[in-house]
């Protein structure tokens, strides 16, 4: 970059390679065109705008907030960090909520890693109508969660759903008894649809991106490995699977951070129920500040899955150098 | 793995066998696509039945319905069977009335000898038949025009505007020098770790309070057309245009704005359309903000008309697969005639612009 004509040109004749070294240049304070500087801030006059009035003070205001109690009516009362201390130590019902939304992000992410790849492995053979299976199961990708949420809802039903019938035709059919669970209505089986319903919008998503980072994999590898009598397993085992470790890593992360924050999905399949078995932490955010209008606390929670998620990327960003392959470029 | 990419078109067939591999293969991601298809064809089929249909039980994969005629000397229309008599004929009847474990029924040719028939004898005629009033009755009961003209409205100008600030931003950033450039540009991207629901709750506070647009486009539009995310994109997607052009411009005395509008947005077009459609479909089917900030019916979009109107009707899944559909099809549609630029646009943002 430092021997672009643009830079040579402007580059201020006293001071020598000042890109490297110049603090004043790294906190953004000398070196600069005064042409374009006040050109700058007409471009970024906008982005400015909205990033100041709907993310830095929204950021600023909501730590605030999560220190107050405020219903939106009286004056917000300052009440120090009893919020996060409610929070943490005397409050079941986000206890639940936090293990809930656990579940969540300890099952979809690896399954939807798991199906994922196998399902790019498999239309990375050179099989054909690669185009027509990636259309189908890129297809939940793009519709409206909501209206997926009330297909699945539907499926699930006790009454009417085609699983729970599915169920019951095979116990007529095999006389075999199996009591299909009522899945929205079962503390147990809630969590799992949920599961279901993601799995199935996203898979499609996770295969997208696997078959790209698939393709970059080297065919000689194979063809080497092959030679040295490896096996399928073996070829897919230590060369497939690290070489697509950093879009595993990649994948997994995003994963995770969304699987922390559902809430559509629960809102509309379960309602969080039943006894709260489904309810994320984002539900419960919304509950707390829509329903129960308790500003402060829902404030406080957001604060709290932003320590989480931030933890959890911080602890896989480290451990990533035990299992991510990056290929050396050049 | 490789098998046949090592093979060229031109290289003489040999034999042809079935290559079990990939039947095998085939076989396999066909199971898979019936499974993802299954969701679709279900809300599909139940769109399209009769309310008593939906409940009947073994569940059937296409909407059947009975099949009713109308026979001289009889208001309404009687329903029709198949009637198996002892010595095995099978004859088309129509029902007058049950009476207990027998029904009156009546050949249709001949309306007034009426026969009793055990009801075990008889099997409904069934038809395939497609209930389109379900559309009809799910549209009428929710102003779904309305939904679908906020919806647009919402996610063009999310798009648009989206676009447009985060493009000239991101060429600030890429190619011009001012004060403060870097520490900015990293404080954007510290933004991106605040996870958006930390966000939702002073933004409501904001614009309802102070802002004044509860419940108006502004506050569907304006917060999240700016995106920390979009600037990013595209400002590596700048970082990669090559140079060149640009110093040749600026020699000739060209404006930034000259670069930016005539160098830089022409050849960006594809990097454009594929954060486009990555917006737009955030936009189309985005849920807790829109949610929150909406009120009246008037100013619903699509997903929250639709979790309205689930509201509205609980298990009428008839209706409430016809309104999924209805919310689903516009998508699904420019999907089959875009799915390349979809898929582009989704995985190119996906992996943030690598």
């Amino acid at each position: 970059m430092a021997t672009q004509p643009t830079e040579l040109a402007n580059k201020p004749k006293s001071t020598s390679n000042w890109r490297d070294s110049d603090w004043k240049y790294r906190l953004g304070i000398g070196n600069w065109n005064p042409n374009q500087q006040s050109e700058a801030y007409i471009f970024l006059l906008l982005s400015l705008l909205g990033f100041v009035i709907f993310v830095v003070f929204p950021i600023v205001y909501s730590f605030w907030l999560s220190f107050q109690e405020w219903n939106l009516l009286s004056p917000p009362e300052f009440t120090g960090i009893s919020n996060y201390t409610q929070l943490l130590t005397n409050d079941d019902t986000f206890r639940r909520v936090l293990k809930n939304t656990l579940f969540y992000a300890a099952t979809i992410p690896p399954i939807q890693l798991a199906l994922g790849l196998l399902m790019a492995v498999a239309l990375n053979t050179g099989i054909k109508g690669l185009g027509i299976y990636r259309v189908i199961y890129f297809m939940p990708v793009v519709t409206n969660i909501i209206a997926a949420a009330m297909i699945f809802q539907f499926l699930l039903d006790k009454n009417a759903g085609l699983i729970p019938s599915w169920v019951w035709q095979f116990n007529e059919a095999t006389g075999i008894r199996v009591i299909p669970p009522d899945f929205l209505g079962s503390t147990f089986w809630a969590k799992p649809s949920v599961v279901l319903l993601t799995v199935w919008k996203n898979v499609g998503f996770t295969m997208v991106i696997y078959l790209a980072g698939l393709q970059g994999v080297p065919e000689v590898l194979y063809d080497a490995a092959k030679v040295d009598g490896a096996s399928n397993w073996q070829r897919f085992r230590h060369i497939t699977i690290p070489m697509v470790s950093s879009t595993t890593f990649f994948l997994l992360v995003i994963q995770m951070i969304g699987a922390f924050q559902l809430f559509a999905e629960p809102f509309v399949m379960t309602r969080g129920g039943p006894a709260q078995a489904s309810l994320s932490i984002v539900y419960y955010i919304y509950q707390n500040a829509f329903e129960f209008q308790k500003m402060g606390k829902a404030s406080a929670i957001a604060w709290v899955l932003f320590a989480i998620i931030f933890a959890i990327t911080f602890i896989q960003i480290r451990l990533q150098k035990r299992w991510v392959h990056y290929e050396v470029e050049g | 793995m490789s098998t046949a990419i090592n093979r060229k078109p031109s290289d003489p067939q040999p034999q042809r066998r079935i290559n079990w591999r990939h039947f095998f293969l085939h076989s396999a991601l066909i199971a898979g696509s019936l499974v993802m298809l299954l969701p679709f064809w279900w809300m599909l089929i139940t769109s399209l039945k009769l309310e008593g249909e939906v409940f009947t039980f073994p569940p059937s994969l296409l909407p059947y319905q009975d099949v009713y005629t109308t026979v001289e000397g009889h208001d309404r229309d009687l329903q029709l069977f198949d009637v198996t008599f002892e010595d095995g004929t099978v004859l088309e009847m129509a029902q007058i009335r049950r009476r207990g474990r027998e029904a009156e029924m009546i050949v249709t040719s001949n309306p007034e000898e009426i026969i009793m028939v055990g009801i075990d004898q008889r099997e409904p005629q069934r038809q395939l038949a497609f209930e389109w009033r379900n559309y009809v009755d799910a549209w009428n009961s929710q102003p779904f025009d309305r939904y679908y003209i906020n919806s647009v409205v919402v996610a063009v100008s999310a798009t648009v505007i989206q676009l447009a600030i985060a493009s000239l931003a991101a060429f600030a950033f890429a190619r011009l020098r001012f004060a403060g450039r870097d520490t900015l540009f990293t404080l954007y991207l510290a933004t991106l770790m605040i996870p958006f629901p930390v966000l939702l709750i002073p933004n409501f506070i904001m614009v309802t309070r102070y802002l004044g647009w509860y419940d108006t486009y502004a506050a569907l539009i304006l917060p999240p057309a700016f995106s920390a995310f979009s600037t990013f994109l595209l400002r590596q997607h700048y970082m990669n245009l090559p140079r060149e052009m640009d110093d040749a411009a600026r020699i000739d005395g060209a404006s930034s704005f000259r670069i930016w509008w005539s160098i830089v947005l022409p050849m960006s077009k594809t990097t454009f359309a594929a954060l486009a459609i990555f917006i737009f479909l955030g936009s189309w089917n985005s849920f807790l903000w829109p949610l929150v900030v909406t009120n009246s019916a008037e100013m619903r979009t699509v997903p929250i008309g639709l979790s309205a109107f689930q509201g509205q009707f609980g298990t009428k899944w008839h209706l409430l697969m016809a309104a999924a559909v209805v919310a689903m099809a516009p998508v699904l549609t420019i999907y089959a005639f875009a799915q390349k630029w979809f898929i582009k646009g989704i995985a190119l943002t996906g992996i943030g612009g690598r």
